[in-house]
Formats: C-alpha cells, sequence, structure tokens
C-alpha cells in the first residue's frame, strides 16, 4: 500500500509541474500586453518598454519560467505585474475569504446530500424518492449563475431579508459575515448538491440487493441499523470519491459565484487581474486552483483505500 | 409445551409478476420437533429457499404468504406485526445462506458481525458474546478460533466462512435454523468438513433445522425427513431412509436414479489432441506444471480437480485463450499457435469451448437465432435463408424448439440456454468442444438431460470433448479417461473406471472417497473410518 501511496504521490506531484507548465506558457500565448493596457494609449514605446522591463519580461520565457517555479518552491509567487506587489499577500486574504466560503458551503452540502440521497434510497420509488429525482435533475441543469440571480431577486429584491451584494472585509467579525455569506453558500449547496445526491441514492441501492443487506434483514436488525451499519459503509467508497471531486469542483466553481455577489474572493481577483492582462497573478490563482483540484482527487484515491478492507488487509 | 416446534398448515407464498402475482409455493403442510433436521430437496424453481426463508416470515424479491400459516411453538410468526417478526428473525429463526462469500459484510470483521445479534438485542455484552463466538469458531473446527474472529470476509476461505456462517446462526443459540445449501458451493473435500462442523453443531446445542439441498446423497447425511419438492409443491415427504430406499414417486425415483450412470467402455481411437509439456502462468505466477495429455478422436477427456487446480486454466491455454510459457497443443498433426491471434480460420472452427455459465456467455440483447446464426455465417459463410434452416436444423440438434430462434436468453430456461450455447459451438463443426463445468450451474435431472445430449451428438457427430468439471458423477457418465488435477500438475491419468475405482494415490482416494454416496449412514463410515486407525494407534501405544 505504501508503495501505491508513493506511486500515487508521484504522480500527483508531475501533475502540478504539468500544470504549472501549461499555465506560465498559456500566459505567454494570451494576446495584449500589460503595459501599454496600464499606460494608456499616450504612453511612449520607451516607457512601456522601461516597464516590461522593470518586472523582468525582457528575459526569455523558458528562464522566467524556472525562476518563477524556482520562487514557488519557496513559497514565493511572484509579484503582480501591474502594481508590482508580492502576489502572496495579496492571494492570502482573497484565499482565506473562498476557503471560508467553500468549507461553509461543504458543511451544509454534504450532509444536506448524503441524507438527502440516504432518505431517497430507503424510500425507493415513493412520490418522496421522486421529487429528490426530480429537483436534483433540475438543480443539474440549472446553471450557477441562473440560481444566483434568481436567489438574489427573490430573497434580496423582493423579501429584503438579505443583501444582494456579499463584500466582506478583514475588519468585519464573524457574526457580522453570516447574513453576507447566506445567499452565497445556498446557491453552491443547490447547485453541488444534486450529484451527490444522486450517487448516494445509487451506490445505496446497488449494496441493498446484495445478499449481505438480506443476511442484515434476517438478522432481525431494524431498517435504520441495516442502512447505517451495513450499508452506507459498503457505499461509502464512491460517495466518499464524489463528494470530494464535487469539493474540487465547489472551490473551482466558485469563481462564478464570486463574481455574482461581489465577494472578495480567489474567483474574483483571478476575473479581475484577467482583465487587468495581469498574468502572473493569473498564473499564481490558477495554479493555487490546480493543486486544490489535484491535492482532493488523492484524498479521493486515499479514501477509497481507506474505506476498503479489501485494500487495507491483504488476504 | 409439546416437542412441535413449527407448525407449517397449507402455506401458499405468491411473488409479483407483470402480469399479477404468480404463486411459487403452494399447500406446503409440515412439523418439525426440536433437535429434528427436516430436508427441502427439489430443483431450482421448487420453491425450497422460498419456503425455508419464509419460516423467517421473509420473501426474496417480494415474494410474500399468500395464504396459511407458520406457527413457531403455537404463536402465528406473521400475526403480531414486523416489529414482532424482527424480534423472532436472528434470535428464534436463524438463517445460513449459500454463500457465505457474499452473505457476510465485506466491510467488517467477522467477529463483529458473528456477535452482532445478541450484542444488539442486548443478551450478552461485549466480552461474553466475544467468548461465546470463540467457543464456537473452536466447535466449529476453525483454524486459530482466537484470532479467527478479527478477520475479513475476504480474508477467509469458503469453507472457513460457510462454518463461520454457521458460529454466527447458532451464536445467539435459535430454536430453528435454516441451511439454504450451505455446502454447493464448496469443493467435496471442503463440504464433507463443513457438513460434519454443522451436524455435530446441531447434535450439541439440541436445535431443529431446515437443510435445504439439491443434492439427495448429502441430505441423506444429515437429514431424519426429507421433503421433495418441485413447481412449488410437495411431492413426497418422509422419514429419510424411506424417501432414499423405498420412494414412492416416479419424480423422486427419475432424482435417485441421476446419481448411478455409468458409461459403457468404448473402442480405442485415433488421438485428435495432443497437449505435451504445458507450463503456463498468470503474470509471475505458475499455474500449470508440465501437463501432458491427449483425448482421442470421438472420445471424451474430463479433468477433474478442485477448485483452483488448473483445470479451467488448461482449457484456456488449449483454446488458446492464455498463451502458455512453453510446451505445445497439437490438434491431429497440425501444431497450434499458442496465442488466439496466431490460428487461422480453421484453427478457430476445429476447437470451440462452452462455458459453466450460459448467462454470461450469451449476449442477453440478442436473441438466440442471432447469437448462433452468427457462429454459422462467422464459419461457415451461410447467410439469411441458408443461415436460418441452419440454424434450425441446430437447434433441433440439441431437442429444442426451432421456435425459440426468435426468444431472447432470459425467456429460456437455464438448460435450454445451456444446450442453445452447445447449438452454438456445434454451428462451427469443430473437432474438439471444450466443456467447461457445463453440468455444474444446473439440476440433476436437467445435467442428466445435457450429458445425454453431449454424448449423443458425440456418436452422431464424432466430435471429442475435453470435459472440465468438479462433478465425479459427471465424470462417469461422460468420460473415457479422466486427468485429476492439484496445484497445477496432473496427479492421476487413466482410463475412467481404473482411475475412480482403484486410485493410486491418496489425493485422488481422499477426493473420491468424499464425494456423498447415495445411502443412510455414509457418513457415520467416513467418521468411523477416520477414527478407526487413530484408535488403533492409541491401541498400540498402550
Amino acid at each position: 500500500m505504501t508503495k501505491y501511496l508513493l506511486k500515487r504521490l508521484f504522480a500527483g506531484v508531475l501533475l502540478v509541474l504539468g500544470a504549472s507548465a501549461i499555465l506560465f506558457f498559456a500566459g505567454e500565448l494570451l494576446p495584449g500586453d500589460f503595459a501599454s493596457r496600464m499606460l494608456g494609449s499616450q504612453a511612449t514605446p520607451e516607457a512601456v518598454e522601461a516597464l516590461r522591463q522593470s518586472r523582468g519580461l525582457d528575459q526569455p520565457a523558458l528562464t522566467r519560467y524556472l525562476m518563477w517555479l524556482g520562487g514557488l518552491l519557496q513559497g514565493d509567487l511572484g509579484v503582480s505585474l501591474t502594481n508590482g506587489r508580492e502576489i502572496g499577500p495579496l492571494i492570502a486574504t482573497r484565499l482565506s475569504n473562498t476557503l471560508t466560503l467553500a468549507g461553509l458551503a461543504a458543511l451544509v452540502a454534504v450532509p444536506f446530500a448524503v441524507g438527502l440521497g440516504t432518505l431517497a434510497a430507503m424510500y425507493r420509488n415513493t412520490w418522496f424518492d421522486r421529487l429528490v429525482l426530480m429537483l436534483s435533475m433540475v438543480t443539474v441543469a440549472t446553471p450557477e449563475f441562473f440560481f444566483a440571480y434568481l436567489a438574489i431577486a427573490f430573497f434580496a429584491v423582493q423579501l429584503h431579508l438579505l443583501p444582494s451584494i456579499s463584500i466582506v472585509t478583514s475588519d468585519m467579525s464573524f457574526a457580522d459575515k453570516v447574513p453576507l455569506l447566506i445567499l452565497p453558500v445556498l446557491t453552491l449547496v443547490v447547485t453541488t448538491s444534486a450529484h451527490m445526491i444522486r450517487l448516494t441514492r445509487a451506490s445505496l441501492i446497488s449494496v441493498m440487493d446484495s445478499e449481505y443487506a438480506g443476511t442484515a434483514m434476517l438478522k432481525g436488525l431494524p431498517q435504520w441499523k441495516i442502512v447505517l451499519r451495513h450499508l452506507l459503509p459498503n457505499a461509502m467508497s464512491p460517495i466518499a470519491a464524489v463528494v470530494v471531486l464535487n469539493l474540487a469542483d465547489l472551490i473551482v466553481g466558485l469563481i462564478i459565484v464570486e463574481a455574482i455577489f461581489a465577494y472578495p474572493g480567489m474567483g474574483q481577483l483571478m476575473v479581475d487581474s484577467v482583465s487587468k492582462q495581469d498574468v502572473t497573478v493569473v498564473q499564481a490563482c490558477g495554479l493555487i486552483f490546480a493543486v486544490t483540484y489535484i491535492v482532493l482527487n488523492m484524498i479521493a484515491d486515499l479514501l477509497a483505500i481507506l474505506l476498503n478492507p479489501r485494500l487495507r488487509y491483504k488476504s | 409445551m409439546t416437542n412441535n416446534l413449527l407448525r407449517v398448515r397449507d402455506l401458499c407464498i405468491d411473488a409479483p409478476a407483470s402480469k399479477g402475482p404468480i404463486r411459487i409455493a403452494q399447500g406446503i403442510d409440515f412439523d418439525l420437533h426440536r433437535g429434528e433436521v427436516l430436508a427441502l430437496i427439489g430443483e431450482s424453481g421448487a420453491g425450497k429457499s422460498t419456503i425455508g426463508i419464509a419460516t423467517l416470515g421473509a420473501g426474496r424479491g417480494g415474494a410474500y404468504i399468500a395464504q396459511g400459516s407458520i406457527l413457531l411453538e403455537g404463536e402465528d410468526i406473521m400475526a403480531k406485526g414486523a416489529a414482532r417478526l424482527r424480534s423472532i428473525r436472528g434470535l428464534r429463526v436463524a438463517y445460513v445462506a449459500q454463500s457465505a462469500a457474499s452473505a457476510f459484510n465485506p466491510a467488517h470483521r467477522l467477529i463483529d458481525q458473528v456477535t452482532e445479534t445478541i450484542i444488539s438485542r442486548g443478551i450478552m455484552d461485549r466480552p461474553a458474546a466475544r467468548s461465546r463466538a470463540i467457543e464456537l469458531f473452536r466447535k466449529l473446527g476453525l483454524p486459530s478460533p482466537e484470532t479467527f474472529g478479527e478477520k475479513f470476509p475476504h480474508q477467509a476461505s469458503g469453507g472457513q466462512l460457510q462454518r463461520a456462517m454457521t458460529a454466527m446462526a447458532i451464536c445467539a443459540g435459535p430454536e430453528l435454523i435454516v441451511f439454504d445449501e450451505p455446502t454447493t458451493a464448496l469443493d467435496v473435500t471442503t463440504q464433507i468438513e463443513v457438513l460434519l462442523s454443522i451436524r455435530q453443531a446441531i447434535r450439541d446445542e439440541g436445535m431443529a433445522a431446515i437443510y435445504i439441498s439439491h443434492d439427495l446423497a448429502l441430505v441423506a447425511q444429515i437429514a431424519d425427513q426429507i421433503m421433495v419438492l418441485r413447481h412449488g409443491q410437495i411431492v413426497e415427504t418422509g422419514p429419510t431412509r424411506d424417501i432414499i430406499e423405498r420412494p414412492q414417486q416416479d419424480y423422486t425415483r427419475r432424482l435417485i436414479a441421476v446419481q448411478s450412470v455409468a458409461l459403457p467402455t468404448r473402442s480405442s481411437q485415433p488421438v485428435m489432441l495432443e497437449i505435451s509439456g504445458i507450463n503456463a502462468s498468470y503474470g509471475r505466477v505458475p499455474v500449470l506444471h508440465n501437463i501432458n495429455l491427449s483425448v482421442a478422436k470421438g472420445r471424451t477427456l474430463a479433468l477433474v480437480g478442485e477448485s483452483g487446480s488448473g483445470k479451467s486454466t488448461l482449457g484456456k491455454v488449449v483454446a488458446g485463450l492464455l498463451p502458455p510459457d512453453s510446451g505445445r497443443v497439437t490438434l491431429v498433426d497440425r501444431p497450434l499457435s499458442s496465442s488466439l491471434s496466431g490460428r487461422s480460420r480453421q484453427d478457430l472452427r476445429d476447437i470451440q469451448l462452452v462455458h459453466q455459465n450460459p448467462d454470461l456467455a450469451l449476449n442477453p440483447r440478442r436473441s438466440v437465432g442471432d447469437s448462433i446464426g452468427q457462429a454459422v455465417t462467422m464459419f461457415r459463410g451461410l447467410t439469411n435463408k441458408d443461415c436460418s434452416r441452419e440454424v434450425a436444423h441446430l437447434l433441433e440438434q440439441v431437442n429444442l424448439d426451432p421456435a425459440l430462434a426468435t426468444r431472447l436468453p432470459h425467456a429460456l430456461s437455464g438448460g435450454q440456454k445451456q444446450r442453445v450455447c452447445i447449438a452454438r459451438a456445434l454451428a462451427a463443426n469443430p473437432r474438439l468442444i471444450i466443456c467447461d463445468e457445463v453440468t455444474s450451474a444446473l439440476d440433476p435431472l436437467v445435467a442428466e438431460g445435457v450429458q445425454n445430449l453431449l454424448r449423443q451428438l458425440q456418436e452422431d457427430e464424432g466430435v471429442s470433448y475435453l470435459f472440465i468439471t468438479h462433478d465425479f458423477g459427471a465424470v462417469r457418465a461422460m468420460a473415457d479417461e479422466v486427468a485429476v488435477m492439484r496445484q497445477g500438475s496432473v496427479i492421476a491419468y487413466g482410463p475412467t473406471g481404473q482411475v475412480l475405482n482403484a486410485p493410486q494415490d491418496p489425493y485422488t482416494q481422499k477426493l473420491i472417497s468424499s464425494v456423498p454416496e447415495l445411502r443412510v449412514g455414509w457418513l457415520d463410515d467416513i467418521v468411523a473410518a477416520r477414527t478407526a486407525p487413530q484408535n488403533a494407534r492409541t491401541e498400540k501405544m498402550t
């Protein structure tokens, strides 16, 4: 098993490296130039060139890539092209905001989805089950932005219950932030739960017909105990995998929700930087997203092993 | 309180179907006394398991009790609702499934599953329950009983799991245990040990048991009463000795007769297939060691051995599915390429394979005619009308109605499906058919029919068989020669009568002596024969 883990870890490192290369060279290919954009159409070519030089852009791409990688290894994300400031501290507050939002959404969505999926499986083919399936279908088909605007129109505009924009600042207490977070979290929960609900239901149903479920029933165990003790542990591996993948999707999918609610997170930072052609910041954000995705995928693989005694203990 | 534990009267069980419920068991009456074993016997679909599970108030696939009563100590188990029924299950009536390997939960340790009932009902605390389980493991002859329970199901063998499942059923000290084909999935040598353990445990604990099986010889060793079932109805019922020695019904007589058919000795024929010096492995694990065998034209060579002995692997090597590391397969005079891609169309045509499980071997979305027709078109180039005519002819050859050609496999019975597979193999006009456990998944009477068919086809077409099986009855009925395999080597090889009636090596002797004989008291004789040498030894010592 250790061998497998090491292999997986090595593959993860390779993937991150690959992602960094793609991010960097894709950034190179982008048309336009931050300097001429920043200095405006009145700028002299000399001034543009000086600005470019001051950011080190006169060096060949490969040299800059290797320097970037070297900096990353020391925890240095580089400097913003537009304002020359360190990217690290700039991202730090944004990242913590994003993680707060994603974490809250996950905290609500995972128990909600797994619970609802379990109930749907237990009451298979009843009106409740059908309702859950239908609603999850609808939410899968609804784009995030559509649901977000719907929520704003209803809760903020119609009912005046909640604010429509969620600009949090670092001097706000958590209690102050909560009302601002409700709508974005709600949007994320609704749009990410559907897959988890459907997969929880499907994996539970696939083990419900197993012989050991029959054994448990013939032991005289009550239904809830059969589900909790005998079915969920066996259905957990695929559920955990889809949950973790959905969390990865959640973090990456934040970009749209953050933009709609003007929430100062990573996603919004990335969108802003793209419009300013601040390539280094875009690259740093992209890399953080990529690493998150890869790490969460590795966790999914790890969970699959931990949850399966056949993989944990050799026969 | 009377001695009568279970009283079943006019039990009728229905199962839901697309056109309204169908009756799967009808008019079942029986009484079961404490300490008594009742065997339910019959072919699949006879309603054995259905009746067995009904005594726990349960049904598979939505089956339900439509009529009649099941009285446990005079109390109708269905009368007082689900909660009362749950309190009976596991505690007073317990169940042992056919395949313990899939009936145990793969996610929990064995001991936790064995003790679950008594702990969750608050009958014993955890330490007491665990020591009870360990005591049962010891009694059932499981290896290192103190630590055995710490294993997960995948870490134990099939025979061990079947015993652990018995321990799980016994653990709460129920009054009745339903054994649903508990040894069917096991090798003969393992089967006899598990059977002995079960019989001993039933006797020690003084409980009643319902023992479900399709093997009459097996239940003759353990049951006090036998009930023969067919199509959900009782054919006859009575004390074991009466049923075995004086069966009243024709159906029972046929069941008993199946067990004793032998192939007459036939003239020798030139060699059709020669297997020489085959060594093969899966990855780096060697599975076959220096196999040398031959099959004569129009004759049958049986390969027998326990699961994992390499029988099927050898079949794969001959078919070209597994290239061997060394050695040669020769068909008449031409050597065959070791891999499938190296074989000519004619090579492929000459060797056909029929699998154990016809459900998996037939494409469920293709009609019977399509499945056979594809082979006809591929190997003989017949199309359209010619093809359909040939398909009809083949179906007739395997004693099936040509009208079945339009059906999908799921609309056929197991025996019919296996005949379709045989017809598909025949479509190629092969010289050799590899039959890999073709009758193992079938009921005795159906299996007998398929064997008769194979023999008839051999007479008519002169085809040779490589007959892979673990069933010695089938070997006697089918094979001119037999090779006994163990751990990838052939340890006995020769004419069937010679190898089976006068086995030379101890392993073949053990294997053959483990096959249950259809007479009351066979198991007792085995036990006596085992203890006799030990007694003689102790006498010598004193």
